[in-house]
C-alpha cells in the first residue's frame, strides 16, 4: 500500500433501491488517521454509504476506494483490512464477552501466537475483564458497544467503519467510547463514523453532512459553523409560539428553531437585533433575555436542510 | 480449515446453551415415534354397523350373524325403519348400515332372489369407505355361497361337490401385515426430515435477523466455510436423532433393520446433507424466521408427507406431481429405509431406482446453497 493515497475515495457514489435513491452521487475523501463523520437524520443514506464502502453492497452508479481496493472489484480484499462496527452492536449473546472477541479473532485469523494477549487486552480496553465469562446477553449497552468495537478491531485494521456507534448508549460512556476512537487514530486508524448527534459530530476532525441521499456540505466543524450566515440570537421568553410567528414574519430574520425552551433566531445582519426588539416588543412578547451566541452544528445542519428544502432548484451546492 | 472449526465451535455453543431447544431437538424426535408407533394403525376392525332388519325370520338372523361375527364389523344399533337407519348414519352413530326388507326370508323360501340394501358415508375417507364395501361384499358373497352349497347339498347331484378354484395367497417381507413395520421405516424419513430442514434454516435466518450475519459477512470469512460450520453440527444431531429411531423402533416396536445396517446409515448421512442443504436455501430465500417456517412447511414438508410415498402410492400422480416428488430427498430416503428395513435389499436393487438420485439430489442441494450464498446485503 502507498501512503499518499487516500484511506477513502468515492466517485459520484451512487445507490438506488428501486426508484428510491438511497445515495445520490456522493464524493468525498478521507485521508489517513483522519476521524470522518457522516451527519444527518435517519433515512439520510448514511447507512447505505458505510455498507457500500464495507463492500457488502454494490453501488448502482459511482465508485469508491477503500486503502487503495475497490470496492466493486475487491470487496474481499477490503474485508480483511477494516473493522465493522454495525447499529445493532451484533453480538453472539449466548456467548461470553472472552468468546466473542476470540471468534472473531480466529475468523479475522490473527496468529494464535498474539491471540491470547490481544484478547486479553481488549478485554481490558472494553472494561469487561471483570466479567470475561458472563454470558454477553446480560451486558447493559456501553458494555455492549465497547464489547463490539472491541470485535471489530481485534485484527488492528487500519481502517474502522462505525455505523451509530453510540446509539442507546449514555454520554459517559459514550465519551470513553469516543476516547477510545482518538487514541486509535492517534495510531493513524482512519475512521468513518455515522452518527446523527450533532454533539458528537464535534469529535470528528471533518464532518460531510447527508440529507436525503446527497452530501450538503462538507467541512470541519469550526468552519462549518463560521461560514453559517448572519448572526445568531438567543431568545429566552415565556411566549415562545408567539414569538416565533412574530419573528417568521420579519424580513431580515432568516431562520427560526426551537431549542428546548430557548429560540434561536438566525438574523441577516447584527443590526437586525433591535427591529427584533421592536417587533416583539410591539406584538406583546416579554423578553427575558436576547443574547447572541455561536451557532451550534445543529444551527448549521437545520439551516442547510431548510436551504436545500426551498431551493429544490438547480442552485443547490457545488 | 480453521475458520471452518472456529464456526462450528460457535454453532456448538448455540445449541449447547439452549438446553430448552436442545431438549426440544433429541426428545421430540423419540416422542413423535411412540406417540405415532402405538397410535397408528391403518387397519380398520370393529366398524360400527346398523341393521335393520324388518324381515326378521331365521334365514334373515343367519344372514345378519354373519357380518357380526367377523372382527370386521361391530353391532352398534338394531334399527326398525329405513328412516331411523338413514338417522343413525347422518349423526355418524355407524359407518354402514344393511337394511333387510319385509320380504327377505319369504323370497329366499320361494326360491326367488332375495334382496338386502346397504349403506355407505360417502363423507368419510375414500379408501376406508372402500375398504368397508369391499369387506361388506366379501362377507355377503360367503354368505351368499354358504347358502347356495347348502342347496346344492340337498341336491342330487351333492356327492360330485367341490369348490372349483381355491385360491392361497402369501405376503412377502411382512408375514403378519404389521402395521408397524410399515409405519416405523415410514416416520423416520418424516422426522429427520422436518429436523434438518427447521434447524438449519432457523439458525441462519436467526443470524440474519440478529444482525450477526451482517457483522460476518464484514469479515474475510468464505461462503462455504460459513455454510459447511454451520451444517456440520447439525448432521451430527440429525445422525443422533436416527440411532434414537432406530433403537427405539427396535427395543419398542420390535422393528429392526433387515438388511445391511451401515448401509442404511450411510445413506442417512447423504440424505440429512440434502435436507440441509435445502434449510440453508430456503434461509437464503427468507428475511425472517417466520418466513423460513412458512416456507419449510408448504415447500417442503406438506409434499414430503403427501408426496413422498409414505401415505399414498406414488404410481398413479399426475407428471407434475410426480417430477415433484422426484425433487423431494425424502421420497427416495423414504425408498431405501423401506427397502433396506423391511425388505433386506442391497445397493443392486435400489441403486438406479432410489440410492443414485438421492446421491445426485443432495450433493445439488448442497452445492446450490454455498453458491447461493452472497456475501452481500
Amino acid at each position: 500500500m502507498n501512503d499518499t493515497v487516500d484511506a477513502l475515495e468515492t466517485e459520484k457514489l451512487s445507490r438506488s433501491f428501486g426508484h428510491f435513491q438511497a445515495v445520490r452521487e456522493v464524493s468525498f475523501a478521507v485521508p489517513r488517521g483522519e476521524i470522518f463523520g457522516l451527519l444527518g437524520p435517519n433515512g439520510a443514506g448514511k447507512t447505505t454509504m458505510i455498507r457500500m464502502l464495507s463492500g457488502i453492497l454494490l453501488p448502482t452508479g459511482g465508485n469508491a476506494h477503500v486503502l487503495g481496493y475497490d470496492i466493486r472489484r475487491e470487496p474481499e480484499e477490503i474485508k480483511k483490512r477494516i473493522g465493522y462496527m454495525s447499529q445493532r452492536f451484533a453480538l453472539y449473546n449466548d456467548l461470553t464477552p472472552r468468546e466473542n472477541i476470540s471468534f472473531y479473532a480466529d475468523i479475522y485469523s490473527v496468529p494464535s501466537s498474539e491471540r491470547g494477549a490481544r484478547v486479553e487486552s481488549l478485554l481490558a480496553m472494553a472494561g469487561l475483564a471483570g466479567h470475561r465469562n458472563e454470558l454477553t446477553r446480560g451486558l447493559s449497552g456501553g458494555w455492549r458497544q465497547r464489547l463490539a468495537l472491541a470485535c471489530a478491531i481485534v485484527h488492528r485494521p487500519p481502517m474502522l467503519f462505525l455505523d451509530e456507534p453510540t446509539a442507546g448508549v449514555d454520554p459517559v460512556s459514550r465519551r470513553e467510547f469516543w476516547e477510545l476512537i482518538y487514541a486509535m487514530a492517534g495510531e493513524g486508524v482512519s475512521v468513518l463514523a455515522t452518527t446523527h448527534y450533532m454533539d458528537e459530530a464535534e469529535y470528528c476532525n471533518r464532518i460531510g453532512m447527508m440529507y436525503q441521499g446527497g452530501l450538503i456540505a462538507l467541512a470541519s466543524p469550526d468552519r462549518l459553523r463560521r461560514d453559517h450566515p448572519g448572526e445568531l440570537y438567543l431568545l429566552d421568553c415565556p411566549e415562545p409560539e408567539l414569538a416565533e410567528s412574530v419573528l417568521r414574519r420579519m424580513p431580515g430574520v432568516i431562520g427560526v428553531s426551537v431549542h428546548g425552551a430557548l429560540l434561536h433566531v438566525n438574523a441577516r445582519t447584527a443590526a437586525d437585533k433591535t427591529l427584533i426588539e421592536a417587533e416583539l416588543a410591539k406584538a406583546g412578547v416579554t423578553v427575558r433575555r436576547l443574547e447572541q451566541a455561536l451557532p451550534s452544528l445543529e444551527d448549521v445542519f437545520i439551516r442547510l436542510v431548510e436551504r436545500e428544502r426551498e431551493g429544490q432548484n438547480p442552485a443547490v451546492e457545488n | 480449515m480453521n475458520h471452518l472449526i472456529t464456526i462450528m465451535r460457535k454453532e456448538v455453543f448455540h445449541i449447547w446453551r439452549d438446553p430448552r431447544t436442545l431438549a426440544l431437538i433429541l426428545l421430540l424426535p423419540a416422542m413423535l415415534l411412540i406417540l405415532l408407533g402405538y397410535g397408528i394403525s391403518g387397519e380398520r376392525n370393529k366398524i360400527p354397523l346398523v341393521i335393520a332388519d324388518l324381515s326378521k325370520t331365521d334365514a334373515s338372523r343367519a344372514y345378519t350373524q354373519k357380518f357380526l361375527v367377523s372382527d370386521d364389523f361391530a353391532w352398534a344399533y338394531s334399527a326398525l325403519s329405513e328412516q331411523e337407519l338413514l338417522d343413525l348414519l347422518d349423526r355418524n352413530e355407524a359407518e354402514a348400515a344393511i337394511l333387510i326388507p319385509p320380504d327377505f326370508g319369504e323370497s329366499l323360501d320361494a326360491g326367488r332372489t332375495a334382496k338386502v340394501q346397504f349403506y355407505l358415508n360417502g363423507s368419510s375417507d375414500p379408501t376406508d369407505m372402500q375398504t368397508i364395501q369391499l369387506k361388506l361384499n366379501a362377507i355377503h358373497q360367503m354368505a351368499v355361497q354358504d347358502l347356495l352349497t347348502d342347496k346344492l347339498s340337498r341336491s342330487p347331484l351333492a356327492s360330485s361337490l367341490s369348490m372349483p378354484i381355491e385360491s392361497f395367497s402369501r405376503v412377502l417381507y411382512n408375514p403378519n401385515s404389521d402395521q408397524r413395520w410399515f409405519m416405523i421405516p415410514g416416520l423416520i424419513p418424516i422426522i429427520l426430515q422436518v429436523q434438518a430442514l427447521l434447524l438449519t434454516a432457523l439458525a441462519i435466518v436467526r443470524e440474519r435477523e440478529q444482525g450477526t450475519m451482517e457483522q460476518l459477512i464484514v469479515t474475510p470469512v468464505k461462503p462455504w466455510e460459513l455454510m459447511l460450520g454451520k451444517i456440520i453440527p447439525y448432521l451430527v444431531v440429525g445422525v443422533f436423532n436416527l440411532f434414537v429411531l432406530l433403537i427405539l423402533g427396535y427395543f419398542l416396536f420390535g422393528v429392526g433393520v433387515t438388511g445391511s445396517f451401515w448401509m442404511l446409515v450411510a445413506l442417512s448421512v447423504v440424505f440429512i446433507i440434502g435436507s440441509l442443504g435445502l434449510g440453508v436455501l430456503i434461509s437464503n430465500l427468507a428475511q425472517s424466521q417466520m418466513q423460513a417456517i412458512y416456507l419449510s412447511v408448504f415447500v417442503i414438508l406438506i409434499p414430503a408427507i403427501i408426496l413422498s410415498g409414505l401415505m399414498f402410492p406414488r404410481d398413479n400422480m399426475p407428471l407434475l406431481t410426480y417430477i415433484y416428488s422426484m425433487l423431494l430427498p425424502v421420497t427416495h430416503y423414504l425408498e431405501i429405509v423401506r427397502g433396506i428395513m423391511v425388505r433386506g435389499i442391497g445397493a443392486e436393487s435400489l441403486w438406479w431406482t432410489a440410492i443414485f438420485p438421492l446421491i445426485v439430489i443432495s450433493i445439488g442441494y448442497f452445492v446450490a446453497s454455498v453458491l447461493a450464498f452472497k456475501k452481500r446485503i
